[in-house]
């Protein structure tokens, strides 16, 4: 995308704004995001795909739980934690959620330094972003062992609709995997950044071609991508 | 709120803008997202419930994807041809979660008629 010749000198004309801009957008037959490179349009259309998934799993367990008679089991109680004789409800969770958000917040500034061309703090942030997701991976491994070993499976519990077993492994499974791969992709791309790839503009391995460091905001958008589902399934699975 | 600068050394003819804006920002961002996930868990450790409790999670959830959204993710400062392509098709899930809302009441109806209180 990048090889354009260059047949005009004068600088480019300015594109209308607002609806206006969106109309012309659309209807230029040319590229239709005009400020927007190749590799973050794709990314976003892959988040507008995933969202679908995501969009179907809170779906099937909307659905799931009001076609059933049997009562939900109360995820208040269901997530709750003994600390210091002390049941404190969905504990577990609430420390989960606090964990993402602050990997969203380092993440949202390894891309500001990244456009900084800040090498070390670039890499430093993404890494502490893995830090934590891979923290809350952990939390939610400690989660699944706490229920499967009370008796959770997707077929049964002991506490209500049989249903609950199967949304929740799929749900958060699925959900746990994304953060997973998020983990995967940052590393490697920190390993980049740290490495200094995006300085010197060194060509990919599998794809031979000059990284810029605006694949740290499309790692980015990856992640926040994952912090927002969590955002969804905190609200629908674990606070309804 | 600042326009993103764009990248005046790029080939491109309409050059590719970069998000950039102060680290305050995201600072601030992420303070709102934490006081917004503590509300959101005290509605449950409160103990609110009913139309108030949903309500409440909702307005919190929307407050919270926004935010993301709009600010880690700049989508804020995108033009709308970006914006409107992305955020609008979800839009239509809505209309699927009424066609389930429907058929689960269907589904319901029927196991309470024909199996009693069954599965």
């Amino acid at each position: 995308m990048s090889q354009v010749t260059q047949t005009e000198t004068k600088a480019p004309l300015p594109l209308p704004e607002g609806v206006r801009g969106f109309a012309s957008d659309w209807a230029s037959d040319q590229r239709t995001f005009k400020n927007v490179s190749w590799g973050k349009a794709m990314m976003w259309i892959f988040l507008l795909s995933d969202t679908f998934v995501f969009g179907c799993f809170l779906l099937a367990y909307m659905t799931a739980r009001m076609s059933t008679p049997v009562a939900w089991p109360n995820p208040s109680e269901v997530f709750a934690l003994n600390i210091g004789g002390q049941e404190v409800p969905l504990i577990l969770i609430a420390i989960m959620t606090f964990v993402l958000i602050s990997s969203s917040g380092t993440m949202a500034m390894a891309v500001n330094y990244g456009y900084r061309r800040d090498r070390r703090k670039t890499a430093i942030l993404m890494l502490l972003t893995a830090l934590f997701g891979v923290m809350f991976v952990g939390m939610q491994a400690f989660e699944w062992t706490k229920l499967i070993t009370e008796g959770v499976r997707p077929w049964e519990n002991p506490w209500g609709a049989a249903q609950f077993g199967s949304t929740f492994f799929m749900i958060t499974g699925f959900h746990g995997t994304h953060v997973t791969i998020g983990v995967i992709f940052l590393v490697i791309i920190a390993r980049k950044v740290w490495r200094g790839d995006f300085d010197t503009e060194k060509r990919g391995f599998f794809t031979s071609r000059k990284g810029h460091y605006e694949i740290v905001e499309i790692t980015g958008l990856y992640w926040h991508f994952v912090d927002l589902v969590w955002v969804f399934i905190f609200a629908f699975f674990y606070l309804w | 709120m600042t326009q993103p600068s764009t990248n005046t050394t790029g080939p491109a003819i309409h050059n590719e803008a970069h998000q950039e804006h102060p680290i305050k920002l995201y600072l601030v961002v992420w303070g709102l997202l934490f006081v917004l996930s503590i509300c959101s868990y005290m509605v449950d450790y409160i103990g609110i419930h009913g139309y108030l409790r949903w309500s409440l999670i909702l307005l919190f959830m929307v407050l919270k994807a926004g935010l993301i959204v709009a600010i880690f993710m700049h989508m804020a400062w995108e033009r709308l041809a970006l914006l409107y392509a992305v955020l609008l098709p979800p839009i239509l899930v809505l209309v699927f979660v009424a066609m389930m809302v429907s058929e689960a009441h269907y589904v319901l109806f029927s196991r309470l008629t024909f199996f009693g209180t069954g599965p």
